[in-house]
Parts: C-alpha cells; structure tokens; sequence
C-alpha cells in the first residue's frame, strides 16, 4: 500500500490505555493499561469474577471498553478493523467447535474463514499433534471436554502469522501432555516474536522473551 | 482477496447445508408446521369450493410467514450457544457477506422446501393451474426477503430469554408488506389484473432487504455479542 515514503510502519505494539469495564452495576477493573511488544507474554489472572474473560474480549474486540482504548501498532483496533482481525487469533472460553461436524471439518472451516487455505492433510496433522490421531473424522459431539479443547486449540497451528493470540483459559479441561504440548506451541509463537496474552489459574512453564503478569480483582 | 472473499461466502453456505444435512429434523420440522397449518383451513373452514379457492393465497402466504418465522430461531442460536458466532463475528472477512452467507444456506433449507410443496397445498384449495405458477413464483421471491429481515430480528434478540416471542413482535410488522404483495399477486393473477406490478414490488423489496439486511444484521450481531 502507501506505506512507503511515509517512515517504517510501527512494529507490531498491543496498547492497552486507561481500559474501564462494567458489566451489569458492577464495575470489574479500572485504569489496566500495558504495552506489548513482540515476543511478549501477558499472563492475566485472578479470581474468579474479576473480568479475565471481559478483558480479553476487549482486546478483541468483541466488547467496547466503559473508557479507554486499544491501539495495534498506535491505531485503534476499532478503526483497522478486519485488519487487526487478521492479525488476531481469539480463542473464547467455548470451544466455537460444531458437535454435528467431525474435528478436521471444524479445522478446515474455521481456517478458510480466517482467510487461510488449509488442506485436508495439515488440518489432520495438526489435530495429531494434539493427540486427536484417530478422532478426526468423528462428530465431535462424541468427544471429552478436554478432547473438545484440543480440537479448538488445533488452530493455532495455523495462526501462526497472526501478531497477536488472545487465549482465555487455554489450558481448561487438558491433560498435562496436551498441556505441554500447546505451551510448547505458544513458546514458539513467542520466539517467533508474536505477542501472546492468555489467562489461566494454573502455573505456566512456558520460555518467553518477555513475561508480565497482569493481576485483576484485588 | 476477491477469491477468499468469495471463499469465505461458499464455505459458510456449505457448512450450514451440511449441518442442516446431519439435522434433518429441523429442516423437516419447519416444512411439516406449514403443511399442517395450510391442511388446517379446509378442516376449519368448511369445505366450500369457491370459499377456499378465494382465502388460498392469503392462507398459504401466512402459514409461509409462520413457518418462516419459527425457523428464524435457529439462523443464529446454534452458532451463539458454542461459541462459533465469536469467531465469525472476529473473521476478517465482511461480516455482512457472511450474514449473507448464513441466509442463504438457511433459505435453501428452510425456505425453499415451502416454495416447492406450496402448489401441491395449492390444489387442496382448488386453485388453478396459472394462480398456482404466481403462488410459486411470490413464495421464491418473498421467501429470502423473509429471511433477510428476519435475520435482523434474530440478531438482535439473541441470547435473550423469551428471545422467540419477541423476534415475532419485531418482525411479524416488517413482513406485513410482503404478505401483502404476496398474496395479492396471487389474487391479482387470478382476477385478470395480471401479477406483475406486485411481483415487481415483491422484488424491489428483496433487492431492498439484499442491500439493507445484512448490514443493519451485523450492526445488530456485534451488539448482541457485548
């Protein structure tokens, strides 16, 4: 595009500036603001109730702060658009997995709406590598929780040209090989200089360049 | 990014013919609620031919309104419930096009079944063979607009509790026009006027809906989604 002539794009920065959330009366956070530069980890935590879930839909996207706002490279997310949902990958704390479609089917949707094209082959792969070999063509309806989630999580394995993966509570549901496995996967988007904010209440082992912790709710 | 646009359109469409495919209940459902309510007039009514004959397009029209309507539920819920609608909403794909999408596929399956059984319903009310060509023709044309106004409804009442009554007060008036039309062509036809003035509107109206639904339906999503 146009870019040139007018000084190197900013590289790929998360701002989070003075972000207030209310939901229903309550008032869940006020003033939460950071900034992410690649290759940065953001864990979010506390209790329950504190508005993970919500400041991760923020990031987003999906919900409009009370105040404040998000800025990807120093634009506002709500004025780039579809440009900053390419650059996102969101996994919400439902799994967006169809019961009536088998795990690759699911994989192979969800990727050609993200714009990627995604062979039979890879999609099939990359549900091995989270341990659903010989799952793929059931309806996933027949699956576990925790077999559920590593169909949701087999995305990531295409994402990885997103600058940005929101993760609310990755780790839910999983075993600890499978647990190993997507930390691995979010350690090598994280070298790979992506920006990656999760929440969780477990203890992350995962190597970053560069970790905050964000606490909610104290 | 014209080809993953056009992508992104087909792959939704056959995703949701796919799931219509593996609940063929649902499908079946909305198509059994119209022939039902359409068999019921004659039963309630009484059995006099030119009787019949005159409330036939008015009858059938509703009775597609109705089942219309109560399909309308289940463009947007499934996807809400597991979480897929996040990820279409979140897609860098123009959400109207997808809402398009959506549509479509839920026409194909909901809509279209009512446009090829309504001239069978059509004899059991003594129509003639021309009025049951008209009857078809302003199901095929009224039918996506249907839908596409609908969609907004159910846009906005997702998630709701009671969400199915009040998509039916928010969306049964902006049908009133196309019943209107709808039937009347079907009369109009019959009479000699000749259908085409109301076909014509019928179709302005679709194109209108083309152009205005998916828009006001993803404004309506996002909102719905906070």
């Amino acid at each position: 595009m146009h870019q040139i002539g007018l000084g190197a794009r900013l590289a790929p920065r998360l701002e989070a500036i003075g972000l207030e959330c209310v939901r229903g009366e309550r008032r869940l956070f006020r003033d939460v603001a950071f900034t992410l530069e690649p290759g940065t980890l953001l864990r979010v935590h506390g209790p329950n109730g504190s508005g993970k879930t919500s400041l991760l839909r923020i990031l987003a996207g999906v919900l409009a702060p009370a105040a404040g706002e998000v800025r990807w490279s120093g634009e506002r997310i709500g004025a780039l658009g579809d440009e900053y949902r390419s650059e996102l990958a969101y996994l919400g704390h439902q799994n967006a997995i169809k019961d009536d479609l088998s795990a690759v089917e699911n994989l192979l949707v969800s990727e050609r709406l993200a714009g990627a094209d995604v062979s039979a082959a890879r999609a099939r792969e990359a549900l091995a590598r989270l341990g659903l070999k010989g799952f793929e063509a059931l309806p996933t309806r027949v699956l576990s929780q925790g077999q559920k989630r590593r169909a949701s999580l087999a995305r990531l394995a295409f994402r990885a040209a997103c600058g940005l993966w929101v993760l609310d509570e990755p780790f839910v549901a999983l075993d600890a090989a499978a647990v190993n496995e997507v930390q691995a996967i979010i350690g090598d988007q994280l070298a790979a200089g992506g920006i990656v904010v999760l929440t969780t209440h477990q203890d992350v082992a995962i190597t970053a360049p560069t970790r905050h912790d964000l606490r909610l709710g104290s | 990014m014209n080809g993953s646009i056009g992508g992104a359109f087909a792959c939704v469409v056959q995703r949701d013919l796919l799931l219509a495919l593996r609940r063929r209940a649902d499908a079946l459902n909305t198509l059994a609620f119209f022939i039902i309510v359409v068999s019921l007039f004659p039963l309630g009514v009484g059995a006099e031919p030119a009787l019949l004959r005159a409330i036939a397009p008015g009858v059938v029209w509703v009775a597609a309104l109705l089942a219309s309507m109560l399909a309308l539920q289940r463009l947007f819920a499934g996807d809400h419930a597991d979480g897929t609608l996040e990820q279409i909403v979140l897609a860098p794909q123009p959400l109207g096009l997808i809402v398009g999408a959506k549509v479509a596929a839920h026409w194909l399956v909901s809509g279209l079944p009512l446009v090829i059984v309504a001239p069978l319903l059509g004899l059991q009310f003594g129509l003639p063979a021309e009025s049951l060509g008209v009857l078809m023709l302003s199901l095929a044309i009224g039918t996506p607009t249907l839908g596409l106004i609908g969609a907004i409804g159910a846009a906005l009442t997702l998630g709701l509790r009671g969400g199915g009554v009040l998509v039916s007060l928010l969306v049964l008036p902006l049908y009133i026009p196309v019943l209107i039309f709808g039937a009347g062509a079907v009369e109009a036809g019959a009479s000699g006027v000749g259908a085409g003035a109301h076909l014509s509107l019928l179709g302005a109206f679709l194109v209108a809906a083309l152009f205005f639904a998916p828009w006001a339906t993803s404004i309506a999503l996002r909102i719905s989604l906070e």
